[in-house]
């Protein structure tokens, strides 16, 4: 895994009070993980920490599975 | 048309004296202080650097992480305390019909520490707008009650009381009415306050309300002594399970008391400063009798609002004498602040359940810290010093006073 795909997992597993396990490249926030509305709104915020990066809300929109997170970042992350 | 009447068949309370109400009445009889130096937050720059925390209380205990990290600490206070309600008084989801029971909850500030927090890292950033998007949610005031209908499938009446400390008393009443008017079986009742934190320090530092005894935190909160320097700023929640009669007989509930009525009014006087004649207490103290269809030589013990304050405590005292006459020195007062500090927004609730507590078990808690009389006090009446007393309780009342002006009482009776 590398290093940003931890990163991504360990804030997800934070946020979302979920099981490492669970947190796949397949899983969906919403329908895996049990993230709401907000959830998600506020893992962005963490990603945006995180790396130091700013997400525009159209390209948001389009993250809603770890997978999608982790390949965002690994092309956007400074 | 007769009105329904209301008794208590739960309590839950998470007080500076201890995390359940067993806890908090020991304490309460046994005269413990519940100030020390704060150490919520870094107050060394501070001019008042104690308060009357709530100890050892870890929100992952009672809540799961994703969900205590999710609502401010007054709403971790008011989930347990209501959890601890809820299951005092039996309450299960196949017990009971959920349309029928609400939650009137108060608060005097709500989510302070949120806010602040909030506000204080965007101003740390460039001006790019970084809220988290719980802000809001956690912050608001009435997110306590929306949050307990949600744990407990409470889908009755909804909404939250703001009239600063008064605020849990004027929330109690309107559970009174809701059950009077038939609106609901249960109202989940009370309130909940934590602002122990930079703002609300500073805040209220800034006002000078609060006592600056610092070189002794145990003894700064001592209502009706000469030398009080203003209230010490105390935490907490209460919630009472307030249920119809009827309601509770039916389904074999333990009855602790009934809730025989109480009265709101207000000072219309100035924002901070009571009444010199303590006339909105006078006033909500005889709408409170009327209500209550009692008499004042009915009540066997006040629970003051005596937050020790200079003139507070006078304003009061003036009130209870002009309403009780010589009764006034027949009755029991306290404040217990003397012990809780003074939790604000939770004093009325944390205070009602004294009351109650004192009926059931005939025992009149003590005010603690009183060293020197205060020559602007009648010596006649009865502030049940340092120590509590054992007399017959068959009724008690509570006052509350809150800034605006607003005062409240409630009253209740021992059941039988």
């Amino acid at each position: 895994m590398s290093d940003i795909a931890s990163r991504v997992k360990k804030i997800i597993v934070d946020k979302l009070g979920v099981d490492e396990a669970e947190v796949t490249n397949e899983a969906s926030f919403t329908n895996d993980l049990g993230a709401d509305s907000l959830d998600t709104v506020e893992l962005i915020m963490e990603f945006e920490k995180e790396f130091n990066i700013s997400i525009p809300d159209e390209q948001a929109e389009t993250i809603t599975t770890v997978g999608q997170a982790v390949s965002y970042l690994e092309e956007h992350a400074k | 048309m007769e009105f329904k009447r209301i008794v208590v068949t739960g309590m839950g309370a998470l007080t500076p004296l201890g995390n359940t109400v067993d806890e908090y009445w020991s304490g309460l009889i046994h005269g413990v202080p519940g100030a020390a130096p704060i150490t919520l937050f870094d107050a060394s720059k501070f001019r008042t650097r104690f308060a009357c925390e709530v100890k050892n209380f870890d929100p992952t205990q009672f809540l799961d992480k994703k969900e205590a990290r999710k609502v401010d600490r007054f709403t971790q206070f008011a989930l347990v305390a209501s959890d601890q309600a809820v299951s005092d008084a039996g309450l299960t989801r196949e017990n009971i019909n959920p349309d029928r029971i609400g939650v009137v909850l108060g608060s005097g500030i709500g989510g302070l520490i949120t806010f602040q927090n909030e506000v204080v890292d965007f101003a740390k950033g460039d001006g790019t707008p970084r809220f988290n998007p719980f802000f809001i949610p956690k912050m608001i005031l009435d997110i306590a009650a929306g949050q307990i209908s949600m744990r407990h499938n409470f889908r009755g009446p909804n909404y939250a009381v703001v009239s600063a400390c008064a605020s849990s008393t004027n929330a109690m009443i309107d559970a009174i009415n809701l059950i009077r008017l038939g609106k609901a079986d249960i109202i989940v009742t009370g309130g909940s306050e934590a602002v122990i934190s930079e703002a609300g320090v500073g805040g209220f530092n800034a006002m000078k309300a609060m006592s600056e005894r610092n070189d002794d935190p145990a003894t700064a909160s001592r209502p009706y002594d000469k030398d009080r320097d203003g209230f010490v700023m105390g935490e907490g929640a209460g919630v009472l399970i307030f249920e119809e009669l009827e309601h509770a007989k039916k389904r074999g509930a333990k009855i602790y008391c009934e809730v025989i009525g109480g009265g709101a009014t207000a000072d219309a006087h100035h924002i901070t400063a009571p009444h010199p004649d303590g006339l909105g207490a006078k006033n909500v103290m005889t709408e409170a009798l009327k209500d209550a269809g009692i008499q004042p030589a009915d009540v066997d013990y006040i629970n003051t609002h005596g937050t020790s304050t200079p003139l507070g405590d006078i304003a009061e005292t003036k009130a209870i004498i002009e309403v009780f006459g010589d009764h006034a020195y027949e009755l029991n007062i306290s404040s217990t602040k003397s012990m809780t500090g003074h939790c604000l927004g939770a004093a009325g609730v944390i205070e009602a359940i004294a009351c109650i507590k004192s009926v059931v078990h005939n025992m009149v808690p003590p005010t603690i810290n009183h060293f020197t009389d205060d020559p602007e006090l009648d010596p006649r009446l009865n502030f049940t010093f340092n120590k509590a007393q054992e007399r017959p309780v068959n009724i008690a009342l509570s006052n509350t006073f809150g800034f605006g002006g607003h005062n409240a009482c409630v009253i209740v009776k021992k059941y039988s």
